[in-house]
């Protein structure tokens, strides 16, 4: 426990010293919520779907957390790189708890951040339908970035360079975000953008995120949670898998 | 007695190279061992698979008895390791490196406390005890990663290059520590470094590695009588030859190359 604990408060420590970052990493996801979420409220109403505003808060609060998580890996390069990581390969511990140590820090800075941003949506006039579900959708958040972390660091662990890390993450999570049901409907899209969204595990906390923030489900809370913790499961069984066979 | 360190065949291949070839050599507990050999040898490549940082290709390692391919955690409790290349955490000042180092290894909190001051003292580090790792000058790094390896009180210390970039004064201090160390609480101490004049004033025992395999061990008087020498020096290059070696540059190496350049290309 001492362990990931302390893992868990090195991540704090470096994040709370990293200055720009803490703010910078809103930054993109509060632009597409303002520019969409204005952008196409008058249409989506006159569409007779009521207000986009509220449609787009879980989408960006999720999309806040897919992108700070899906680049966690980034710091397992960066102690890879500076030999960090040799520290806590060489100590008496299990890997399992190094890498949970390090995820929990990650995922806790992107449910953070993921708050952040649903704060400054209230701020702009988002409505949550009721205040008590709200716990449920930290639930999702959590379950998200915990999902996101942990595949983000077992990609770090596979590749040996920046580039290739970069290449791989950037080429995942674009296809994540925009083919989930993270800024748009899925009951009147095309089959195929339907099909390929219903295997996106992102959809499916969007959902969950839409269910316990405005009451709107396309599948139903149980099914979203259910798809999500068995992501989560298998995930993070392929990235401590990876983590175990790091050699330095 | 059984020995504390204990190599036994080991070969260690990278793709096409053969970076350790049957290697094989013991370590008695309480010695201060020396590995001495040209640049790309073998040395970081062995002390990597005694510490479980590689695997080797072929062969067996044993610390304090346990294998350390089959008990790595056992084997992991037993040392201490002073890396070649930092590996501190620059984000972190350095009291918070050392208090980390210390919940990894298990140490209790009130000795932690004791500890850290007694060892940061030590490297006159004490006094820039809550500064971030990153604005310390590279000596001042090593200094406190060397701190950072004695904070458990490991039975087998590995220094890997200790006093490479530190000025004669920092070195005289720290291996008298070490020695002291060594003397009061038996630590076994395995060092590599390129000062062959350290390894001759403080080794009981040394090897020497080249082209991966060791080409000769002993104390520096058998060394001298086999290559009928004067010091070590001459003996080591009687030895290994004259020749400049190249580096093998390993995957982590590369990395490390390209990684200095992205950061280079962004400023």
């Amino acid at each position: 426990m001492d362990i990931i604990y302390i893992l868990w408060l090195r991540q704090m420590k470096r994040y709370r010293r990293s200055g720009l970052r803490m703010v910078l990493s809103v930054v993109q996801p509060l632009v597409y919520f303002l520019t969409l979420g204005f952008g196409f409220n008058s249409l989506f109403q006159q569409a007779g779907r009521g207000s986009y505003i509220q449609f787009v808060v879980p989408g960006v609060v999720a999309q806040t957390i897919l992108f700070t998580s899906i680049f966690w890996g980034v710091n397992i390069m960066w102690d890879k790189q500076f030999g960090f990581l040799k520290e806590t390969l060489v100590a008496p511990v299990s890997r399992l708890k190094v890498m949970l140590g390090g995820s929990l820090g990650g995922a806790t800075i992107a449910v953070l951040q993921g708050i952040v941003l649903f704060i400054i949506a209230l701020l702009f006039g988002f409505h949550p339908y009721s205040w008590s579900m709200l716990l449920l959708t930290l639930a999702v958040m959590a379950i998200l970035s915990m999902t996101m972390v942990s595949f983000s660091s077992g990609i770090g662990a596979v590749v040996n360079d920046m580039q290739g890390f970069m290449a791989i993450t950037n080429f995942l999570v674009v296809p994540l975000f925009f083919l989930s049901s993270a800024l748009f409907p899925l009951d009147n899209i095309p089959p195929v953008m339907k099909a390929i969204a219903y295997a996106n595990p992102l959809t499916y906390a969007v959902d969950a995120m839409r269910g316990s923030l405005i009451n709107q489900n396309h599948f139903s809370l149980p099914v979203d949670f259910a798809v999500m913790s068995g992501t989560l499961i298998l995930l993070f069984y392929f990235s401590i898998h990876r983590f175990k066979r790091i050699q330095a | 007695m059984q020995p504390i360190i204990s190599v036994n065949n080991v070969s260690k291949k990278f793709k096409e190279v053969e970076a350790v070839s049957n290697v094989s050599f013991d370590v008695k507990a309480g010695e201060i061992f020396a590995f001495l050999g040209p640049n790309g040898a073998g040395k970081s490549t062995t002390i990597k698979m005694l510490t479980t940082l590689l695997r080797p290709t072929e062969g067996a390692l044993f610390l304090s008895g346990h294998d350390v391919i089959k008990e790595q955690d056992a084997a992991r409790k037993v040392f201490g390791i002073v890396f070649q290349d930092p590996s501190l955490d620059d984000e972190l000042t350095a009291y918070e490196n050392l208090e980390l180092h210390a919940v990894l290894y298990g140490v209790d909190k009130k000795i932690m406390r004791r500890r850290i001051e007694e060892l940061m003292t030590l490297v006159e580090l004490w006094d820039r005890r809550n500064s971030r790792v990153k604005t310390f000058s590279g000596g001042m790094k090593r200094r406190l990663e060397i701190a950072r390896g004695l904070l458990h009180h490991p039975k087998i210390l590995f220094l890997d290059e200790p006093t490479l970039g530190l000025d004669a004064q920092t070195r005289k201090l720290l291996w008298a520590y070490i020695q002291k160390l060594n003397a009061n609480e038996g630590m076994t101490i395995f060092f590599t470094t390129h000062y062959l004049a350290e390894a001759e004033a403080i080794a009981d025992r040394i090897a020497i590695i080249d082209n991966g395999k060791i080409v000769a061990s002993g104390t520096t008087e058998e060394l001298k009588q086999q290559t009928q020498t004067n010091n070590l020096e001459e003996a080591y290059l009687e030895l290994t030859g004259k020749t400049v070696r190249d580096e093998i540059v390993d995957a982590a190496d590369s990395r490390k190359d390209m990684i200095r350049r992205v950061i280079a290309n962004r400023r």
